[in-house]
C-alpha cells in the first residue's frame, strides 16, 4: 500500500483525472458559449490531483472498461432505490406506531466479497436497506450489523436475510 | 406549496435541536448534529427553487462536504483516537 | 406538468425528513436513532433534490442537484457507520430490550 501510494500507476492517474474532470465539467454546466478558461483550469487541477491522489484509488481502472459491469450497475441502482423506499416505509411505520415495535440487536454476518470497494458498497447498501445498519467490518470478511428487528442470531440465517439482497449484484459489478 | 415543505423542514430541524440539547449521551448529540447537517442541504435546495438562483446548490454541496468531514472527525474523537490515526 | 411533479416529490421528501426526525425523538437508544433517522433523512433530502432536478430540468441547477444526490447517498451512510462504531467503542450500551450483541461478545 505504501509503495502504491508513492508511485501510482499511469492507469490510475488517468482514471482519477477522468473522474475529476467529469465532475468539474458537470459543475460548470452551461456549455453553450464554450468557456476555454474554465476547461483549461479544470484540466490542470485534475492533472495535479490525478498525480497526487492516484495511488489512493482502490478501484481497478481496467475493470471500468467492461460494459457488462455498467449494465449490472444500472440494475444495482434500481434495486437500491426499491429497497430504500421499502426501508423508509418500514421506519415510518415503526416510528408512528404508538408502541414503537422494535427488537434490536447487533448480529454478525459473513460476506464472500474480497475487494475493498465492494465491501464498502455492501456496507453502505446494508445501511440503507430495511432495518439494518453496519457497525464494523472485520478483516476476515465478517460484518457486524445492527438490526432493528432481529429474527435470527445465527450467522448463516442472518447472512441469508441481510447480505443476500445485494451480494450477488456487487460481485458482478466489482469482481 | 413550497412554504409547506419549508415548514415541515423547520419542524424537523427543531426536533433535531431538541435531541442535540437533551441527548443523554454525547453520541446522541452527535447524531443530532449529523442529521441537522443533512437537513440544511434540503433547505438550500428549497431556497434555490424559491429564489430561482443556482448558487444555493453550490452552498448545499459545500455544506454537505463539510458536514460529512465534521461528523467523521467527531466520530474519531468519540472513538478516542487522534485525527491522524 | 414537470413543475407539479417536482413539487409533489419535494413535499414527499419533506414528509420523510419529518418522519426521520420523529424517529430521532421516539426511538430508545443511539443505534436505533442513528438507524431510523439516517435512512429517512437520506431519502428525504435526496428526493427534495430530485424534485429540484425534475422541476428545473437540465441546466446548471439540475446538474448540481444531481451531483448533490450522488454525494449525499454516498456520504450519509458512511457518516452513520463511523458514528455507530465510535459510539460502540466509547462504551455506550445498547438499549436494555436488545436481544443480542455479538460485537461486544467477540471484542
Amino acid at each position: 500500500m505504501e509503495e502504491a501510494a508513492s508511485k501510482p500507476k499511469i492507469s490510475k492517474i488517468v482514471f482519477v483525472f477522468t473522474v475529476t474532470l467529469a465532475v468539474w465539467l458537470l459543475f460548470t454546466w452551461p456549455f453553450a458559449p464554450v468557456n476555454w478558461a474554465m476547461i483549461i483550469a479544470g484540466s490542470l487541477v485534475s492533472l495535479v490531483s490525478g498525480i497526487v491522489l492516484g495511488g489512493l484509488a482502490t478501484l481497478h481502472p481496467v475493470k471500468g472498461l467492461n460494459p457488462v459491469r455498467y449494465f449490472w450497475g444500472g440494475c444495482y441502482v434500481f434495486a437500491l432505490a426499491w429497497w430504500v423506499m421499502v426501508a423508509n416505509l418500514d421506519v415510518a411505520f415503526r416510528v408512528l406506531h404508538p408502541d414503537v415495535p422494535i427488537n434490536p440487536g447487533i448480529v454478525k454476518v459473513k460476506t464472500e466479497l474480497k475487494s475493498e470497494s465492494a465491501k464498502t458498497a455492501l456496507a453502505n447498501s446494508i445501511t440503507l436497506t430495511p432495518g439494518t445498519m453496519t457497525v464494523d467490518i472485520s478483516d476476515e470478511g465478517y460484518l457486524y450489523v445492527h438490526w432493528i428487528n432481529v429474527s435470527s442470531t445465527e450467522v448463516e440465517e442472518a447472512t441469508r436475510e441481510v447480505v443476500g439482497r445485494f451480494e450477488w449484484l456487487l460481485r458482478r459489478i466489482f469482481e | 406549496m413550497i412554504e409547506f415543505a419549508l415548514s415541515l423542514l423547520t419542524l424537523s430541524a427543531f426536533l433535531c435541536l431538541f435531541r442535540i440539547g437533551s441527548g443523554p449521551t454525547p453520541a446522541d448529540r452527535m447524531v443530532g448534529i449529523d442529521i441537522l447537517g443533512i437537513l440544511v442541504v434540503g433547505f438550500c435546495a428549497l431556497f434555490a427553487v424559491i429564489t430561482d438562483r443556482a448558487f444555493y446548490l453550490n452552498i448545499a454541496l459545500a455544506w454537505g462536504l463539510l458536514s460529512f468531514i465534521g461528523t467523521t472527525a467527531l466520530a474519531k474523537h468519540l472513538e478516542g483516537k487522534k485525527f491522524d490515526e | 406538468m414537470s413543475e407539479i411533479a417536482g413539487y409533489a416529490i419535494i413535499i414527499i421528501g419533506a414528509l420523510f425528513n419529518l418522519f426521520g426526525c420523529i424517529g430521532l425523538i421516539r426511538l430508545p437508544d443511539v443505534y436505533n436513532r442513528l438507524q431510523g433517522s439516517t435512512k429517512c433523512v437520506t431519502l428525504g433530502t435526496c428526493s427534495i433534490l430530485l424534485g429540484v432536478l425534475i422541476g428545473s430540468g437540465v441546466g446548471p441547477t439540475g446538474m448540481k442537484a444531481l451531483a448533490a444526490i450522488v454525494f449525499i447517498a454516498i456520504t450519509a451512510p458512511t457518516a452513520a457507520h463511523a458514528l455507530s462504531r465510535g459510539a460502540h467503542k466509547s462504551g455506550i450500551p445498547l438499549w436494555e430490550g436488545s436481544v443480542v450483541d455479538k460485537y461486544e461478545e467477540e471484542k
